[in-house]
């Protein structure tokens, strides 16, 4: 394989891992705090939708991620509400968030647009256009590592450095801060923070906040950036997928940008596997290559990983004893 | 003297569940003072209201003189209360530091306050003689030491009251003897220390005045120099209890029950017990004493047949067991029964009303069955007089056979469960913390059947971490530390000091 090839499947794999980062880093923060979150797919779906139809709107593709950002906090507070406040089931809260957003965008979309669902496309500046980063082009003098930058590390759109940003940031916020241990606390041990007279709710809620907020960059990253519409029911399980990457990670913020690029890699080398002819086995049918990110899914999470254990108390309401 | 700690009226409900009734109580400074109840008597939901968890309906708390309003632990934290928790307000996966830090942790990020919080750490440590590592997890570290790292945090955040409730109920005797050590020097410092258990000894032992609540009253506050264990068990029950049991000399009967070598490895791998051997007598009490979960549990249940040992022998009766027959089932119908540990998870189903949870394990007697068609179906009114007739005899109340089984108090289900078994006229019986969660009227109820059972000629294998239960009952007594018999002692031979030396792992052939 040349360099040229190599570098198109690597851009390709960091652009397809964009929204899982983000989904995967926003289940890390929720989780982290207690509160699972499998309406991590509904949220980005949400966020896709708000953003296409906003950046339409306006004209202004970073108006569309604010109003992606802005939906899929209000869904990731309805979720907070439910488990945090009401002490719900927090895997029916997230699923009844996947049912409405699927539903609600698609049902929406028809009734504004009429074209079964697709919000129109997106065009000049209500589109994220790729950024050159500064000094591309001196470096791509370098022999090899040069025009691997220039082809793979720059050239992104802005969502998408926001998410790869979002990796140390998570992991120094947890690591090195205040709020950081109080979080990783409250989803081991709510009762321990608690009795040390900090609020839980306020910090799940915060949590649940910035859970949101990851969310609806990836969404608006596949709207605005990736494709340049909304599709129906567009994320296509990407909520899912990392939330088998946040395991396989082990809640942990750069182990997940691993995971999640390397399940971009595997979706990355699916597209160009597509139609390919193979020594031996010949051409191996679409649906078979497309599978495969799925069955390396399974395969990962059956036990090739260790043992994963998740934070103590997520996905257990908080309640004072009695 | 102004009281330290003041508090007046204090009244407070829980549903239905009246938990304080207007209660009063003055803490003096420099001073210990105990409050002794029965399960449920309010002891910890005042001491929550004290420390901010609960708000009270009504009430006052005053300290120092002053009123003053505690809505949340914060609160009582920046009134210098601290408390340590019966369970551990501990997160296991982070560092001792990183837990002492929590809540505490002097600015927006962990570096700047962690050198301070490591000095000062390193000060209490020294100052108290609290040896601890600040960078070990405290998920590792033994129940012990954990309650040290409890202690710690809240002397960190400057406590000048320390609540402990419960403190004792996981350490072993030296560990106690430590904390009581440490105990007086906090008080010698002038800090105020509230301590909270059901042993009389204990209060006995290192308390300046006792508080006793019945039902969520307060009933009386007393100089401990004034009183005495029976006199404080009478204020805590309402009426004379016999706290010794009584016991007459028993010669045993052959050996209903032995095990040689027996080793269990749990699902991780871990080796939970190491060469087990023990021999239990027809008309005997054999008591195992150790810190809960020495191997204790682990022992009960491969003898119950629930786990399979990876070596060892058991004989029931004489009889030396094959795996196949080491089964619930089969050990069943060799007479050996079991009142297991947690009755709430093993004993009976809490959702199942009295009569089918009194049935568990004998549902396949034929008296419970329809004699048409062919005993298919259970004969309800059957089970239900059957349960009736448990009742009776071993005092359940209310003896309502479709109450659910989780309505009852603790000590009515233990009876239940006990009733159970004890019907069916077992050779062995294996009993696990009977009267763990069970108030002191109901104690006294088992104590006298268990020993009235051994008089008929059962052996019986005791299993407590309540040390008094263990050497007022047993004949012989064995204990064990991580997994081993550490020791064997005769009852009347031996004292807690002994045995909490075996039971901290120092072994007879040292």
């Amino acid at each position: 394989m040349d360099l040229q090839s190599l570098a198109v499947i690597l851009d390709s794999a960091l652009r397809l891992s964009v929204p899982l980062l983000c989904a995967c880093l926003a289940g890390l923060w929720s989780e982290k705090s207690g509160v699972v979150d499998i309406g991590l797919e509904g949220k980005m779906l949400i966020a896709a939708f708000a953003a296409a139809t906003g950046a339409h709107a306006s004209g202004s593709a970073l108006i569309g991620l604010m109003a992606g950002i802005g939906a899929s906090v209000a869904f990731s507070l309805v979720h907070g509400f439910a488990s945090i406040s009401q002490r719900g089931n927090q895997i029916v809260s997230g699923v009844a968030i996947n049912m409405l957003a699927a539903g609600l965008s698609a049902i929406v979309g028809n009734a504004w647009y009429g074209q079964g669902g697709r919000s129109p496309a997106l065009e000049g500046q209500a589109r994220f256009n790729d950024i050159t980063l500064w000094g591309t082009e001196t470096i791509a003098a370098v022999p090899v590592f040069g025009p691997l930058f220039r082809e793979v590390v720059s050239g992104h759109a802005l969502p998408a450095y926001l998410a790869f940003a979002a990796v140390p940031l998570t992991w120094f916020v947890l690591a090195r801060t205040r709020f950081g241990l109080r979080l990783r606390a409250v989803g081991e041990k709510p009762a321990a923070v608690d009795t040390a007279g900090i609020s839980v709710p306020l910090l799940r809620y915060a949590a649940v906040t910035i859970c949101g907020v990851l969310c609806g960059i990836g969404g608006a990253y596949l709207a605005v950036a990736q494709a340049a519409a909304f599709l129906p029911n567009m994320t296509a399980g990407k909520g899912f997928i990392a939330l088998a990457a946040l395991i396989f990670a082990k809640w942990r913020a750069w182990p997940a940008l691993g995971a999640c690029l390397l399940f971009g890699l595997l979706d990355a080398g699916a597209i160009r596997l597509q139609g390919a002819s193979l020594p031996v086995i010949g051409t191996v049918p679409v649906q078979a290559i497309q599978a495969l990110p799925y069955v390396l899914t399974v395969i990962l999470l059956a036990g090739f990983i260790g043992r994963a254990v998740p934070p103590a108390a997520s996905g257990i309401p908080y309640v004072k004893e009695r | 003297m102004t009281p330290a700690i003041e508090l007046a009226g204090i009244d407070k409900s829980f549903g239905a569940v009246h938990a304080n009734r207007s209660v009063d109580l003055a803490v003096m400074p420099g001073s210990i003072h105990g409050i002794v109840g029965e399960n449920g008597a309010g002891k910890s939901t005042l001491m929550s209201i004290l420390y901010g968890f609960y708000e009270a309906d009504a009430g006052e708390i005053r300290i120092g003189g002053k009123p003053v309003s505690i809505r949340s632990p914060a609160d009582a934290i920046g009134h210098g209360i601290g408390m340590v928790h019966q369970h551990f307000m501990l997160v296991e996966p982070l560092t001792v530091l990183e837990n002492v830090m929590l809540g505490a942790e002097g600015g927006a990020l962990l570096k700047g306050g962690a050198g301070k919080a490591r000095a000062e750490l390193t000060r209490l440590s020294e100052a108290y003689g609290l040896a601890i590592d600040p960078d070990a997890v405290v998920g590792d570290l033994s129940v012990g030491l954990q309650q040290r790292v409890e202690i710690l945090k809240a002397l960190y955040r400057g406590a000048e009251i320390l609540i402990l409730d419960e403190p004792t109920a996981v350490l072993t005797p030296p560990e106690a003897d430590a904390l009581f050590a440490l105990l007086a020097q906090l008080k010698a410092q002038g800090r105020t220390v509230i301590f909270i258990t059901h042993k009389l000894r204990e209060i006995m032992a290192i308390t300046d005045r006792v508080s006793v609540m019945r039902r969520g009253e307060m009933v009386a506050t007393l100089p401990t120099a004034d009183t005495s264990p029976p006199a404080l068990a009478e204020l805590m029950v309402g009426r004379r209890v016999l706290l010794r049991v009584e016991k007459a000399p028993r010669a045993p009967g052959p050996p209903v029950l032995e095990a040689v070598g027996l080793d269990v490895v749990d699902a991780h791998g871990v080796k939970r017990l190491s060469d087990v051997s023990l021999t239990v007598h027809a008309g005997e009490i054999v008591g195992i004493a150790g810190v809960a979960g020495n191997g204790q549990s682990e022992l009960l249940e491969v003898l119950a047949g629930l786990v399979q040992p990876s070596r060892g022998a058991i004989k029931v009766g004489g009889d030396l067991l094959p795996p196949h027959r080491r089964h619930p089932a089969r050990l069943r119908e060799l007479g050996l029964l079991h009142v297991p540990e947690d009755r709430l998870r093993m004993g009976l189903v809490p959702s199942f009303p009295a009569f089918e949870s009194a049935a568990l394990g004998f549902t396949g007697d034929p008296a419970f069955a329809r004699k048409a068609p062919l005993g298919a179906l259970f004969d309800r009114d059957a089970m239900v007089g059957h349960a009736r007739a448990l009742m009776d005899g071993f005092d359940v109340r209310p003896p309502d056979p479709w109450l659910r089984s989780s309505k009852f108090s603790g000590g009515n289900q233990q009876k239940l469960v006990l009733a159970r078994e004890i019907e069916r006229r077992p050779k062995v019986l294996l009993v696990g913390q009977p009267t763990r969660g069970v108030d002191i009227g109901a104690i006294e109820f088992i104590h006298r059947r268990l020993i009235a059972l051994r008089d008929a000629g059962v052996g019986i294998l005791l299993v407590s971490v309540e040390l008094d239960e263990i050497m007022g009952l047993s004949d012989r007594i064995l204990a064990m530390c991580g997994g081993r018999i550490t020791g064997e002692r005769r009852a009347d031979a031996t004292d807690a000091q002994d045995l909490g030396l075996l039971m901290g792992g120092v072994s007879e052939a040292a």
